[in-house]
């Protein structure tokens, strides 16, 4: 009896510590938010009042929210599949012995390491009309210049484009785990029964990898919505929201519109969309990937 | 007949490969390349132009890179030690008491995997200000001090290490903290190596937050600085931010290109588990 309590007290006094600043900088702000979501802003002049729903009223009457949504989810289209299907790729290259395949992956892998930041400053030249390198490229195929991200049929391409190039090299590395698992006994049977490469793929590797590609299709899906520094750099959510994304507009409504109510809500609803991606990763990626 | 055709196809494959590594590298190198040409010998693409150390010297006389990177390495330096204690102390808990609560309680941790601090910075503002430590590094730290996956991470760890070493040094005399110390803590270390190199990572590119926390000079890390440095409205042409982008990138970068492997080793240590 006196042991239990000996191990209940010690085993609370060692979590309490991370406790306390976990409840502070994430409990806490995650209901707070949704309190904040149901009372009017606070000003000199009027304090603040319960106004229940209005919030949501708004976002749902808001067109630049549904733009913004509607932006994210793109975003999430565009670069998910290419940037795994690329770290596929990657991976199945420098997992072969070939020549140069440390420099390979090197390349690969460099432009993780970037902050978002310097990789959208080193991209917005490539982007810019007429003298950036892009535009040079592509003139001298006779394409016109173009203003990528002036331009909001391009602009929000091309950041996805800059995303997948920032993104790829830092799936690979999942990919390439995954790969050293599959035993090489794997391979040498199904080069006895003359099985093609193009097979072996996708009867043997794919299927293997699939805990890895789930793995990774929920981290890409999350950074498709917290990632958004890039936008300060290339576009400030423009031309006319073209390229705004939900944290970017969450950003404009709480520090440059002042206002917290609304800012509130949309957090709220980005938090929503992370619960339920965290249900579906507990219900049915984790049961699925279990059997291992 | 059949083997040549193979090999055609190898050296195909091979070329690929380079072109997509050449591909992406070049962006980075192209910047490297820039930083050390006029700009408009870089917007010309003018390979045999001479090379200058102007573009470093401008940006040196027109923002505190300096006064950015020593903040940045305060803030790093601020995060990751008391990350790994309170994880230490926190993952042992979980990994080795049974206490009462302790699966909610730790469930109730894994919520930061998901909400990260990046979401809530709209009340994490409000709570910042309200504990007067905005603008400063403490300010910019605090939220990521407790880390879910810091305590995931060791917990898996602490939990792999044979509980007979936990009881030969209660024998011993040890109490909990010193089992800690002197059993866990160094059987995990490979982890807490792992760990380090994903948090200094993350918390040397971070952006976002740090942008919101700081307004001056004193407590803006490297990227806000470039950031604001970077702004197309600021003016400044390519070959400067360039120059400016490169001075903030290079720490990390070296530091990378030195410890590749640990580097690679521990993102790939750290997705797995």
């Amino acid at each position: 009896m006196k042991s239990t309590t000996k191990q209940n007290l010690t085993g609370w006094l060692l979590f309490t510590p991370a406790a306390i600043l976990l409840i502070a900088f994430t409990h806490y702000p995650t209901i707070a938010t949704f309190f904040n979501s149901l009372y009017s802003n606070e000003s000199v002049i009027r304090p603040s009042r319960f106004t229940g729903l209005e919030s949501y009223q708004n976002m749902i009457n808001d067109p630049v929210f549904w733009k913004v949504f509607n932006n994210n989810i793109w975003f999430a289209i565009g670069t998910i599949p290419t940037s795994i299907g690329l770290a596929i790729i990657m991976a199945l290259i420098v997992n072969k012995a070939i020549p140069g395949r440390g420099l390979l992956r090197l390349c690969y892998f460099i432009p993780t390491m970037l902050p978002m930041i310097a990789v959208a400053n080193i991209w917005l030249f490539f982007y810019s009309p007429d003298i950036g390198l892009l535009d040079k490229v592509l003139g001298m195929f006779g394409v016109e210049s173009q203003n990528w991200l002036g331009d909001p049929d391009t602009a929000l391409p091309s950041i996805i484009v800059m995303t997948v190039w920032k993104e790829a090299g830092f799936f690979m590395i999942f990919y390439l785990a995954g790969l050293q698992t599959i035993s090489p006994e794997l391979h040498e049977a199904a080069k006895l029964e003359g099985s093609s490469r193009w097979n072996y793929f996708w009867r043997i590797q794919f299927p293997l990898l699939l805990p890895t590609t789930l793995f990774v299709l929920i981290n890409a899906f999350l950074n498709s919505f917290k990632l958004v520094d890039h936008l300060f750099i290339l576009t400030k959510g423009g031309p006319d929201n073209a390229t705004n994304l939900i944290l970017y507009y969450i950003y404009e409504n709480a520090f440059s519109f002042f206002d917290i109510s609304y800012a509130s809500a949309l957090t709220v609803f980005m938090l929503t969309l992370l619960a339920i991606t965290a249900l579906v990763q507990f219900f049915i990626v984790d049961k699925r990937t279990h059997y291992r | 007949m059949k083997k040549s055709k193979f090999s055609l196809l190898a050296s195909i494959e091979l070329l690929g490969a380079y072109i997509l590594a050449a591909l992406w590298v070049l962006p980075l190198l192209y910047a490297f390349w820039a930083a050390f040409h006029s700009s408009s010998d870089a917007i010309h693409f003018d390979i045999f132009s001479p090379l200058t150390l102007d573009n470093f010297r401008e940006v040196w006389n027109q923002a505190p890179f300096l006064q950015y990177g020593i903040n940045t390495f305060l803030i790093v330096s601020f995060i990751l030690p008391l990350q790994l204690v309170i994880s230490t102390l926190a993952a042992y808990a979980f990994a080795r008491y049974e206490f009462t609560g302790s699966n909610i309680a730790f469930t109730l941790v894994l919520v930061q995997l998901m909400i990260t601090p990046e979401i809530l910075i709209v009340q994490n503002y409000g709570t910042l200000a309200s504990m007067n430590l905005v603008d400063t590094i403490t300010g910019v730290g605090l939220p990521y001090v407790a880390s879910a996956f810091c305590i995931f991470l060791l917990r898996q760890t602490f939990k792999s290490i044979p509980k007979e070493l936990e009881d030969a040094a209660k024998l011993e005399g040890c109490g909990p903290l010193g089992i800690l110390w002197k059993v866990y803590v160094p059987l995990a270390l490979p982890t807490y190596l792992a760990f380090a190199l994903v948090s200094v990572s993350h918390h040397w590119n971070n952006f976002l937050w740090p942008l919101i926390i700081t307004n001056t000079v004193e407590s803006r890390p490297l990227t806000v600085g470039l950031g604001i440095f970077g702004a197309p409205e600021s003016g400044v042409d390519w070959s400067i931010v360039s120059a400016a982008t490169l001075l903030s990138i290079f720490p990390l970068l070296i530091a990378f290109l030195l410890f590749q492997k640990q580097f690679v080793q521990s993102f790939m240590q750290a997705g797995i588990k």
